[in-house]
């Protein structure tokens, strides 16, 4: 097996001009290299609306994809203000967003679920002041 | 229905792209000024309306293989907004109706929605 492919940005806070470009990067690799647009498509949401968590909540931080045979793992990692109840984060339409981030048609309070959503396996740690690691994999087939 | 019908029916602009819209066919859309929204609910395929105008919209499209936006209530995108759909060949048009206006002359049209229904 071939070793696993490794793309890493570093994502600025509160730039809304450049966010997603990562995320289209990733997509547009693992279309290159033959995965379904509908994989495709899962990945550019997870990611995406990772980036934009980034860019609105933690000052900025680092996106990571790594492609291995049958799967990709992404990592959004920040050194943030930290989420101190994640399963309130995890309720579709709680939200901590700055108005900016509203006006950009963001911070409804989709982000997270969204992004379990689209995952095969979410994990997501995070410690108040000092960041949030979110860890999220999606299988290239369908998992028996 | 192709872009160059929807582009008629709404009496808009086509600011991005000098493709042929009669060889762009959208038989599905999605009306939503919330991108999560349509990061969660947009099928494929289907044409965005919108009256947000910022280039997260058209990140969003390109996240999705959204076929085409179209920005309503006469709103004019930024500069950055534009180029960034032409770079990506995204048509973007623009129509001066609300976008109840736009969803309805659509609709009688048989322009169909998005295919993500939710449970209540």
């Amino acid at each position: 097996m071939s070793a696993p492919v490794c793309l890493e940005y570093r994502i600025e806070g509160n730039d809304f001009m450049v966010a997603g470009a990562a995320s289209n990067n990733i997509k547009n690799t693992l279309k290159m290299i033959g995965i379904s647009s509908e994989v495709c498509r899962r990945v550019a949401i997870i990611t995406y609306e990772a980036e934009i968590n980034l860019v609105i909540h933690a000052g900025g931080g680092v996106l990571k994809a790594e492609i291995s045979e049958d799967s990709v793992l992404l990592i959004a990692q920040d050194e943030g203000p930290g989420i101190a109840d994640i399963e309130k984060a995890m309720t579709e339409g709680y939200t901590t967003a700055t108005d900016q981030a509203r006006e950009m048609g963001f911070g409804a309070g989709m982000g997270l679920p969204n992004i379990k959503r689209n995952s095969d396996l979410f994990e997501i740690e995070s410690t108040v002041g000092k960041g949030t690691t979110l860890k999220c994999t999606v299988f290239f087939h369908k998992q028996q | 229905m192709t872009l160059q019908e929807v582009a008629s029916l709404l009496d808009a602009k086509n600011v991005s792209t000098t493709e042929d819209l009669n060889n762009i066919v959208v038989n599905n859309a999605y009306a939503c000024d919330l991108m999560s929204d349509v990061l969660a609910f947009c099928t494929p395929g289907s044409l965005l309306i919108t009256g947000l105008t910022n280039v997260q919209i058209v990140r969003t499209a390109q996240m999705l293989d959204i076929p085409a936006i179209v920005f309503v209530r006469g709103k004019v995108p930024l500069e950055e907004t534009i180029q960034l759909a032409k770079e990506n060949g995204i048509p973007v048009l623009l129509s001066r109706y609300s976008m109840f206006e736009a969803c309805g002359v659509l609709f009688a049209k048989g322009m169909k929605p998005s295919h993500s229904v939710q449970e209540i």
